[in-house]
């Protein structure tokens, strides 16, 4: 199963991220994760959020650039040791992994939100494996 | 000193006279030998014997980069290619180089010219001169070279892009003059600095040129390596350097104008202006036989002065340029023309067509900064693709303009969009 992710292209200027998560705010769009790549130039905001249609929209109104992409969201035991055993899982099938962020929702279950390089295999290697992915909407919920 | 005292100091009308014969001959020359000057001729229904001296050459057509790219690449020269010997080449406004070819007899005079304006400079056999121009196409290295080589001079031929071993060898060759763009020199000057050898060096004289800069400038830098730096002028189109050079009075740079006949112009009307007036710079090449021109618009704003100088000399002087008619830039001694950068931008689907360059100069030495936005299509969640797309950018531009450039990507519609004429470029270098 995916998960749409919201990221946005920002330029390394104060105040820009502020006014990105502004207009969001003022769209009552949700922040349920978020992870913040960055470089001398320019950041990527990775955002999941509780609407990326609406987010998406209302961004390009304000004049920026974003995008809406398939990610995995990955549910794992709130334990050591169970994050390697999941990208063991990944790298035996010889995926690569763009990047990655956490979240942490209680106190037995974590959550990682994955991208890989080949998408569907990556999901097809969970499945398989019985590693639970969850939608957006599941995740809200909790 | 005055390396060639005939030529560079006789009488107006014996000037006059000189380039009247030279220009009659140089006519009949490229009418008999290059098709695009004779096609232009008849068009406006001249003949050669129509051309009786120097004051005819108002009737002539002009010549300009853009014939030279139409023509490209050898089109405009004069004899067949087993009479040239060399092979220089400009950047064009479109990508394609601008190109000039050499005969023997032309290096021989272009050494001549070189040799003038190094003795202006007061450097003589006795020196030792480091050449940190670049080597190759561009003119600077190879032309500066064998004007050194002519007075007598120990030649270093440095090119550019190792300062240390250019400061290292300034000091242990005991080198006493150097030639270069101007920023490089500023840039040295602080190596040296830096490197505690600013008192250990035995420098006196710089020839700078490929490059605009001050008369402030001139003198900072003289002031940090205590020496006397002048100022020489040169387009690979007409020569190479030594078309025109300063003497140690700086009241602008005398023309070798026994072989390049210059005319200030008027820009909107192409007709010449008043003595002492701006305008655009103009040569007739008297001499050359690889690829000679009629009339070759330089796109330079200048003004001439043709009174006899302090220093002896009685050749025209230009004074410093005060611009350019055309949106060319130099940067590090290349010319660079905002078109260059939209064609090779064209090229590049990922991108908007709206670009910006912002130049400036840090540390003395010229950076070019080139902001594009990715196109809507292209908007990517990694970090990774953006940067391939950039380090692609980068590679296409350098290809396109020969120097290196940072690309920047830009969140969308940041670039500005103009009515009319766009505003493609930002130079942030001070002149003054």
């Amino acid at each position: 199963m995916f998960a749409k992710q919201l990221t946005v292209f920002i330029e390394n200027r104060t105040g820009r991220l502020s006014e990105v998560l502004n207009v969001l705010k003022e769209n009552g769009v949700n922040i349920i994760s978020m992870s913040l790549a960055d470089t001398t130039e320019f950041g990527l905001l990775r955002l999941i959020v509780n609407d990326p249609v609406l987010g998406k929209e209302k961004l390009t109104e304000g004049g920026f650039s974003s995008l809406i992409s398939d990610v995995s969201i990955i549910k794992i035991p709130h334990k050591a040791g169970s994050l390697q055993e999941l990208l063991k899982a990944i790298d035996d099938n010889g995926v690569n992994i763009e990047y990655m962020y956490g979240l942490s929702v209680d106190t037995d279950k974590a959550y990682v939100v994955l991208k890989a390089s080949n998408i569907a295999l990556a999901d097809e290697i969970l499945t398989k494996n019985n590693i639970e992915t969850i939608s957006c909407e599941q995740l809200i919920k909790m | 000193m005055i390396w060639n005292e005939t030529k560079e100091c006789m009488s107006r009308d014996q000037m006059t006279n000189l380039q009247s014969a030279r220009l009659v001959k140089l006519v009949d020359y490229v009418y008999h030998n290059v098709e695009f000057y004779r096609k232009k001729m008849q068009a406006v229904g001249l003949m050669p014997g129509d051309i009786k001296s120097i004051e005819d050459i108002t009737k002539l057509p002009f010549t300009t980069k853009d014939d030279l790219r139409d023509t490209y690449p050898f089109g405009l020269f004069a004899v067949p290619n087993s009479e040239i010997v060399r092979i220089h080449a400009s950047s064009g406004t479109t990508g394609k180089a601008t190109v000039v070819g050499y005969t023997r007899y032309d290096l021989e005079i272009w050494a001549e010219c070189v040799a003038r304006c190094m003795t202006m400079a007061g450097i003589g056999k006795d020196d030792i001169i480091q050449v940190a121009y670049g080597y190759g196409l561009f003119t600077g290295g190879l032309g500066a070279h064998s004007g050194a080589e002519k007075i007598g001079a120990t030649v270093v031929p440095m090119s550019t892009g190792n300062s240390k071993k250019l400061t290292t060898m300034m000091v242990d060759f005991g080198a006493t003059a150097i030639a270069c763009t101007p920023s490089y020199l500023l840039h040295i000057s602080e190596v040296l600095a830096t490197e505690g050898l600013l008192d250990k060096i035995k420098l006196r004289a710089a020839v700078c040129g490929a490059e605009p800069w001050t008369e402030k400038m001139r003198q900072e830098i003289e002031k940090r390596l205590n020496i006397k730096a002048y100022d020489i002028y040169g387009l690979s189109e007409v020569m190479g350097p030594g078309v025109a050079c300063d003497c140690q009075f700086h009241k602008g740079l005398h023309v070798c104008e026994d072989h390049f006949y210059p005319e200030i112009l008027n820009s909107a009307t192409l007709t010449p202006v008043a003595e002492g007036e701006t305008g655009e710079l103009a040569f007739t090449t008297l001499t050359k036989q690889g690829i000679p021109l009629i009339r070759y618009r330089t796109k330079d704003l200048t003004s001439i002065d043709r009174s006899p100088c302090e220093c002896g000399r009685t050749s025209a002087r230009i004074s410093r340029f005060k611009g350019r008619v055309d949106d060319m830039l130099i940067i590090r001694g290349v010319n660079v023309f905002p078109s260059q950068v939209e064609a090779a931008l064209v090229d590049v689907e990922e991108v908007t067509p709206h670009y910006m360059m912002v130049v400036d100069r840090i540390n003395n030495l010229d950076t070019l900064e080139i902001q594009v936005e990715i196109d809507q299509k292209y908007y990517t969640d990694e970090i990774r693709a953006i940067e391939a797309l950039n380090k692609k950018i980068s590679h296409i531009i350098q290809q396109a303009l020969g120097i290196n450039a940072k690309i920047k990507i830009v969140e969308p519609q940041t670039l500005v969009r103009s009515e009319g004429k766009a505003v493609h470029v930002i130079d942030n270098r001070k002149y003054d």
